[in-house]
């Protein structure tokens, strides 16, 4: 039976972003070296025009296609607008970095990786989601491993391949579990079988399942690679990996549990509320002593999981999901700003020591200070994007009566401003090194001003992103 | 009206960010004209202010309603003084700063966003604005410490910073704790004062108060939670130091006033002798420990203190005092020196810290109080100013800080009579320290190595003679002012009894 034509329209992003791959591609074919800005053009230009098939989407109601194995609801539709707005920053923020003939490629990567990491947050059936994950995988160990002739980007290339390829292995082990309870790899199908299926092996099945999710949302304890792989891979890779994959784990993770996985069988809200505690915790404790922008952005962006996570053990509340979504918004925006100053001082002083970045206020007035709401905003300051995000998840933990939750998460985000106030006061407390200003090109301004801007509007009137959360239902039940 | 005094300052801010770096002049200007025209506006919203007409001039907008947060302002017969006494003081601090040419945008900008944010804080009348305002005077506060400040200036900024925001966390928890028992689900403070959530559930209600309680007495400073403040203060700068002892403390007392007073009475009521035992332990503790200082700005950190431990006795005295009618008065009472202590606080303790800055930054560079001695016959302006505000402070009547003390003694002792008694010897020991104060710097033979020293200049007179002239008027004829908070009292006591 060959899929309806309502099928194929219902993934015209995805399909757009596949041809968009490949023109990115034939564009590099014919560009000569040295030219190929024009090949990040066209990436960043063909993502932006993606949103018009994706915006279109928005009024839809949820339904699934291809026989019930691919969602196509608001959940889904958020996390597309989510990967294609961080994907389309990204190729901003590297265009003017990476200067070697591979150029074109690194941006046909990106995209492809963004098919893959829209494909993962839709998709409603085991192995399809497997396939999804793992071409996500495979992209993003290239990518980290990109800078063939430095050895820590080699290293963390490996190192991805080595611990991904571990949980991979580990979570489709626990979904063949889930399979040989249930019968079949439908999400939908999967939630009614189970009803009679025994507990033990569905709490089984269940936790190897997180293991492989939780590394691609660096949960603890499966967040060991994320300060070596963040160190090592290009800034804008890393950029990307702590956003762009980060999410569409998250929305994977949600996906399953919440379809699938009847809370009432497998208490799976009290262990990831046990989860987001100690990811939180550790992440937040293992940020102080770095010295390093990279492996400092790299373990908060273990503690945020944290934070993201008591939005999936709040769900039951009205502000659990919608907190969790919100958040993510919020910080994709503040993660990859950050990230791109990064970009920015890593290329002119070559270094990604905090300690380089003294005086950054005098030498790059502009982007010290957009670094210092980065920095406060990822604190949880208002009125900023990610204060919006832990407003929604602290409320969701009060009002699912994870009291304690909350008071640990109030207790980490004061050990946070620690870490993150040693950046700001490098930046302005601290003597320059040499009054040279330091150039801040085109590509990345613009990145950083819309990543500025969107942490700000986010925080002062966040009402645009909560109704769109509030149309990102999951399709919870056929 | 509200909001343009609110965020005229911010947008001088903004205008004086987009000026070249070089127009000093220009920048300094466009402050002083965003505050001053902030300044003047506060006074005609005190002259259309109607005195017992309860919550006046209020802006109500939607803003969030996906989670039924709304822009809501109002000012009433609390809040109408303590942004007076805003405006005042950040005009006078910023004609005092005329002098810094460090780093002069960052200063301005950051000093008319803090004033911004106090502003906001005073007149916000919805949780989630309230909660944004209160964050917003962090963070220029920790820049003004961490850039202008002393020698250990980064230790006292990120102390001053972690200590605020436990509390400011502790209190969002309390906020979301009062939203999620609502019914239906409100930020707003006057509906949630109407609707008393948390009425019925004594242990959420407990936390809640602890919550608002950790947040409001970090900032007081209540003891024991005080040790940020001497820090900060001997870092800030004048201007900083001004601002942070004259309204970001009074954040503090006026929190208790405004919410966890009307918000949880019966659960205030029941931990009030807690509270007022903290108080008096930072009344006498304040006091003995100013004594011992030497250094003068750390003496008037720890003075007040002293001070805000008599606001905190009154609030808790008032406190006690919840749902007995016979003793309403007296919490009436109580309440009032509270609050007139705040302003009084602000304008004295505002006075002692420009007083402190005159002599440190610009004239002897030292704060030792016992390296001066004999400067009355040499500065006699600056010796009449500083002697008005020390007294004022100590508490001479016919001076603003008596009014102020004598009624919380009056409204506390109908309630704590032995803790109000102990209280007292606080009394004693701060005139003992101001008075063995005066003594050291302005009495006594004259130490020559100060011979060069100049009075008062033009503009340093302009910052201080209003202050004094204020502690004079208001210790004379306290009623205008006084008016104005007693109404205010009043529907507060009458809606808790």
């Amino acid at each position: 039976m060959p899929p309806a034509t309502a099928d194929l329209w219902s993934i015209a992003p995805e399909l757009w972003l596949t041809g968009l791959g490949l023109l990115v591609l034939l564009v590099d074919l014919f560009s000569g070296p040295g030219r190929k800005t024009a090949v990040g053009a066209v990436a960043a230009g063909g993502l932006l025009l993606t949103l018009i098939p994706i915006a279109a989407m928005l009024g839809w109601a949820p339904r699934t296609a291809f026989f019930g194995s691919y969602a196509v609801d608001g959940f889904a539709v958020f996390f597309k607008i989510l990967t294609v707005v961080a994907t389309a920053l990204v190729v901003l923020a590297a265009m003017d970095g990476l200067r070697t003939r591979f150029e074109g490629e690194f941006y046909a990567l990106l995209v492809f990786m963004a098919l893959g990491l829209v494909l993962m947050a839709a998709a409603s059936d085991l192995i399809l989601l497997a396939l999804a994950i793992e071409f996500v995988s495979l992209t993003s160990y290239v990518l980290a491993g990109w800078l063939k002739a430095n050895p820590k980007s080699n290293e963390a290339g490996i190192k991805y391949f080595l611990f991904g390829a571990a949980s991979s292995a580990v979570m489709f082990f626990g979904f063949s579990i889930v399979y040989g309870l249930a019968g079949t790899t439908n999400l939908y199908d999967i939630a009614a079988r189970l009803r009679g299926a025994a507990a033990p092996a569905l709490y089984l099945g269940v936790a190897l399942m997180l293991a492989g999710l939780g590394f691609k949302i660096s949960m603890v304890p499966f967040h060991q690679w994320t300060p070596d792989v963040y160190e090592g891979a290009p800034t804008p890779v890393a950029a990307y990996l702590s956003v762009g994959s980060k999410a569409a784990g998250f929305a994977a993770l949600l996906r399953v549990l919440l379809v699938a996985i009847d809370p009432t069988r497998v208490d799976w809200a009290l262990l990831l509320a046990l989860l987001a505690a100690a990811t939180m915790t550790l992440g937040n404790l293992l940020a102080l002593p770095q010295r390093n922008i990279k492996r400092l952005l790299a373990y908060s962006s273990i503690s945020h999981a944290g934070f993201l996570l008591i939005g999936v053990a709040a769900f039951r509340g009205a502000f659990g999901t919608p907190g969790l979504l919100v958040y993510l918004f919020g910080y994709t925006f503040t993660q990859l700003g950050a990230f791109f100053v990064a970009v920015l001082v890593g290329a002119q002083l070559r270094s990604d020591e905090i300690a380089d970045y003294a005086g950054l206020a005098r030498r790059a007035p502009v982007s010290a200070f957009l670094m210092a709401l980065f920095m406060l905003s990822l604190t949880g300051l208002p009125p900023t994007a990610v204060f919006v995000g832990k407003f929604y998840v602290l409320a969701a933990a009060v009002e699912t009566g994870l009291l304690w939750l909350a008071v640990l998460a109030v207790v980490n985000t004061v050990v946070a401003l620690y870490y993150y106030a040693g950046v700001i006061r490098a930046m302005y407390v601290l003597p320059p090194v040499s009054e040279t200003p330091i150039p801040e090109p085109a590509a990345l301004q613009v990145a950083l001003g819309i990543t500025g801007l969107g942490t700000l509007i986010i925080g002062l009137y966040p009402q645009p992103i909560i109704d769109l959360v509030h149309n990102a239902r999951l399709l919870l039940q056929l | 009206m509200l909001s343009l005094i609110t965020f005229l300052p911010l947008a001088g801010g903004v205008l004086i960010l987009l000026l070249p770096k070089t127009s000093h002049a220009l920048m300094k200007n466009v402050a002083l004209l965003a505050s001053g025209a902030a300044f003047l506006l506060s006074l005609v919203l005190t002259a259309r202010f109607e005195i017992g007409a309860g919550m006046q001039f209020q802006e109500l907008y939607r803003w969030i309603p996906g989670i039924v947060v709304n822009y809501h302002l109002g000012v009433d017969g609390l809040s109408l003084p303590l942004v007076v006494l805003t405006t005042l003081l950040s005009l006078l601090s910023l004609v005092y700063s005329w002098r810094i040419d460090l780093r002069l945008k960052e200063y301005l900008f950051l000093f008319l966003l803090l004033e911004t944010g106090m502003l906001g804080v005073f007149l916000a009348l919805d949780f989630f604005l309230f909660y944004i305002f209160w964050e917003v005077t962090l963070v220029p506060m920790f820049f003004l410490i961490a850039i202008w400040g002393g020698p250990r200036k980064e230790y006292a900024a990120i102390k001053f910073f972690l200590y605020t925001l436990v509390g400011s966390l502790a209190m969002l928890l309390a906020i979301l704790l009062l939203y999620f028992n609502s019914e239906p689900r409100t930020f707003s403070v006057l509906e949630l004062i109407r609707q008393q959530p948390l009425a019925d559930a004594p242990l959420l209600a407990a936390l809640a108060f602890w919550g608002f309680f950790l947040s409001f007495a970090v900032k007081v400073p209540m003891w024991p939670f005080h040790t940020w403040l001497p820090d900060a203060h001997v870092e800030a700068p004048t201007a900083g130091s001004v601002i942070l002892a004259g309204i970001l403390l009074k954040m503090g007392t006026y929190g208790f006033v405004r919410f966890s007073l009307p918000l949880l009475p019966e659960t205030f009521k029941q931990y009030a002798v807690i509270v007022a035992v903290l108080a008096l332990l930072g009344i006498v503790y304040g006091a003995l420990v100013a004594m011992a200082q030497t250094d003068l700005k750390k003496l008037v950190a720890y003075s007040s203190v002293n001070h805000m431990g008599f606001v905190m006795l009154g609030v808790a005295a008032a406190a006690a005092a919840v749902g007995e009618p016979q003793r309403a008065q007296a919490a009436t009472t109580a309440l009032n020196g509270a609050v007139f202590e705040m302003v009084a606080h602000g304008i004295i303790t505002g006075a002692l810290f420009l007083i402190v800055g005159v002599i440190y930054d610009y004239r002897a560079h030292t704060r030792g109080v016992d390296e001066f001695g004999g400067l009355g016959a040499r500065l006699p302006v600056y010796t009449g100013v500083s002697t008005m505000a020390m007294l004022a402070s100590l508490g001479l009547p016919g001076l603003m800080g008596f009014v102020a003390e004598f009624l919380i003694f009056v409204g506390s002792f109908g309630i704590f009579p032995y803790l109000t008694a102990l209280a007292l010897s606080g009394l004693i020991f701060n005139a003992a320290m101001f008075l063995w104060t005066i003594q050291r710097i302005f009495l006594g033979p004259f130490n020559e190595r100060w011979a060069h020293l100049s009075d008062l200049d033009g503009r340093e007179k302009l910052s201080l003679v209003p202050l004094a002239a204020l502690m004079l008027i208001f210790g004379l004829y306290p009623r205008p002012l006084l008016d104005v908070i007693n109404a205010a009292m009043v529907v507060l006591s009458g809606a808790v009894r």
